[in-house]
């Protein structure tokens, strides 16, 4: 009896179960991340597109189709012009910034010291802080009246008053700017920091035994050879930048007078806060082409990492 | 006159002070001379080398270079070049740009540099791959430009860290050639890192013996086969390595090819009698090594006899046989120590 289970058992065993079978469970294990796409990727850009040819707000979602009037509405709209170019001028500032500096920390993180991971957690701070508790908590850094940074220029007996930092159309621009730069900075700096690492000990040796010195080391071994790190720190930079509306929406709301307006916040205050669901996707779907660019060049990069 | 290359009570500790990677070396160089260091992995020939160069910075000791101490200068300030185990040519650079990398570090004019480069690549004969970048050359080929980019600035010394170590058996013969011809016409002092003995044996003026991180022999290449300094020396030299037979706190130390047939061996009264009592046979390329154990020279114990190809007298496994050698074969070594302790006669015709 007991010989013939087993012999059951034997003969069950020899039918393919489903691990067993790589093509079944490569579509099981892909499931989980399509689902994810499709509903909150997918439909909502989907949606975005059918809402910008359409007549949706907050108030009547009902779908009437008006083709292109949203897109000749928001054509005469300065604001969004305002907030185009913002954008493009936050993200491009905030990009040669992030890769200069974040190129440097990487530098100094690559080096030998006491304490160096002390100083890798702190540097790594900023990025692991929320983005909105870190607006917040630059907002109060640079208060118009209590800002803590006035308050040390007035000791050091530079400033008299207060500087207005987030009141001034220019002061409040470079306020965006350092912002994104200051959270964005460690992220490209460890994948610089990476980059640097992986470049083979023995090169570094030859080309101080060749004689080169520091800038020298700098522009014709080091920043050649991870040049497509670089660029993914760079690009991971821009997409971020170029999409966030948290730093705005916190610290001016796109004031003073749109000054500060961006492409994601002038859709959430159109879109969501105005109620005008469909204005607020036509502006939205500006960001696509831009970052579908920077998607291309991101995948373009790292092919050529491969190849070296 | 100084010497080009020298070091004195050099040591490197690393992780404070638990890895002795170097321990109170003392070694110099003759001017133009091709000094090899060998040695086991580990035994801190690299890090010697690496020294020299200036890549590390000794723990204690100093490096003197063309009789001036270089003890904290940078390798640039060394005159010194240097060719590395991967070769380490900038992969997005060209073959040209390779070469004319020091020289451009030293601010040298375009003409002069382009000139230089076409010398160094003439020699070496790789002017066909100039415009060609790392990854589409061979492994001969790259050896090549390593050699170029280090020679295109005339270096008082050169250093070599195993550059024969990434090519294929075949390759490495013909480069060897090449690399002690290409060091005599130019007479640069080299010193060249290498744990291969075949290789030490037949590129070295001198070799240097290391192990653990200390120099155990310094010597032509015969005399440090012949008349090994220690036991590791005697080891470590040679294939199969020297028979070490104890007897009386001492170890007798005799070469596998000096082990012969009584027959074979001259010296009337100066022969060492032994029966050898053999258990395996092995044939390589012409050679027969001879496996078994030793008895009548001191403690019954394991050797090697090699019998060339022009010995041809008939060894059976599972017999005993007649063996001897010539006492000036013999090398005794102190048993605790493993030094030497009898310095022996040198050989009549070296």
């Amino acid at each position: 009896m007991a010989r013939r289970r087993q012999h059951v058992t034997h003969c069950s065993g020899r039918k393919r179960s489903i691990a067993d079978r790589d093509g079944v469970l490569a579509r099981l294990f892909l499931l989980p991340a399509v689902v994810y796409i499709v509903l909150l990727v997918a439909v909502p850009f989907l949606l975005a597109i059918g809402f910008a040819f359409s007549d949706v707000t907050a108030g009547d979602p009902s779908f009437d189709w008006v083709g292109l009037d949203n897109f000749s509405a928001i054509f005469h709209d300065p604001v969004f012009w305002r907030a185009l170019q913002n954008t493009l001028v936050v993200t491009a500032i905030s990009m040669v910034l992030i890769v200069v500096l974040g190129k440097a920390l990487a530098l100094i993180l690559v080096a030998d010291f006491r304490g160096k991971w002390l100083v890798r957690f702190f540097v790594l701070l900023p990025w692991t802080t929320p983005i909105a508790l870190a607006a917040i908590a630059w907002l109060w850094m640079l208060d118009s009246i209590y800002s803590p940074i006035d308050w040390v220029l007035r000791s050091l007996g530079l400033l008299e008053g207060n500087m207005h930092w987030l009141g001034r159309d220019n002061l409040a621009m470079a306020s965006v700017i350092a912002v994104h730069t200051w959270r964005i900075v460690p992220l490209a700096a460890v994948i610089m920091l990476a980059g640097l690492v992986s470049i083979p000990k023995d090169i570094e040796d030859a080309a101080a035994i060749d004689g080169a010195g520091f800038w020298r080391r700098l522009w014709e071994i080091t920043l050649p050879l991870t040049l497509p790190v670089v660029a993914v720190a760079a690009l991971f930079g821009a997409v971020l930048t170029f999409t966030d509306m948290t730093v705005v929406y916190v610290l001016t709301r796109g004031g003073p007078e749109s000054a500060t307006q961006v492409l994601p916040s002038y859709a959430y205050f159109k879109g969501i806060e105005g109620g005008d669901l469909a204005q607020g996707a036509a502006i939205a779907l500006f960001l696509f082409p831009l970052l579908l660019a920077a998607a291309v060049a991101i995948l373009r990069a790292v092919r050529r990492m491969e190849t070296f | 006159m100084a010497f080009a290359v020298e070091v004195k009570g050099l040591s490197k500790h690393f992780r404070g002070g638990d890895v002795r990677a170097i321990d109170g070396v003392d070694l110099a160089t003759d001017e133009g001379e091709y000094l090899v260091l060998l040695g086991p992995s580990g035994c801190g020939k690299t890090t010697l080398l690496r020294t020299i160069a200036g890549l590390e910075e000794p723990t204690e000791g100093e490096v003197l270079i063309g009789g001036h101490v270089v003890n904290g200068l940078p390798p640039r300030a060394r005159q010194i070049a240097m060719v590395f185990q991967s070769y380490a040519l900038y992969p997005h650079k060209t073959v040209a740009q390779n070469i004319t990398f020091p020289l451009k570090a030293q601010r040298m004019e375009k003409g002069e540099r382009d000139q230089r480069a076409t010398w160094a690549a003439e020699l070496l004969e790789i002017g066909h791959l100039l415009e060609r970048k790392p990854r589409q050359l061979s492994g001969g080929e790259r050896q090549r430009v390593a050699l170029a980019r280090a020679l295109v600035r005339e270096p008082d010394v050169f250093l070599l860290d195993e550059p024969l170590s990434n090519l294929d058996a075949k390759l490495r013969t013909t480069a060897r050639d090449e690399l002690k011809g290409f060091q005599r016409r130019l007479g640069t002092t080299t010193i060249y890192v290498t744990h291969d003995q075949t290789e030490a044996m037949g590129l070295g003026d001198r070799i240097a013996v290391m192990y653990g991180g200390q120099l155990r022999q310094l010597g032509p290449p015969q005399e440090v086969y012949l008349r090994p300094a220690d036991t590791f020396v005697a080891t470590f030299l040679g294939s199969p390595p020297m028979n070490l037979v104890p007897r009386d706190g001492e170890l007798l130390g005799f070469r596998p090819e000096s082990f012969l047939p009584a027959e074979l061996v001259e010296g009337g009264d100066r022969r060492v009698s032994a029966q050898f009592e053999v258990d395996r046979v092995e044939y390589l390329s012409g050679d027969r090594h001879i496996y078994g154990t030793v008895r009548g020279i001191g403690e019954q114990t394991r050797v090697i006899s090699r019998l060339g190809a022009t010995v041809s007298t008939a060894i059976e496994p599972g017999r005993v046989h007649e063996f001897a050698l010539h006492e000036r074969d013999l090398c005794i070594f102190d048993a605790d120590s493993g030094r030497r302790i009898e310095p022996r006669p040198a050989p009549a015709d070296a």
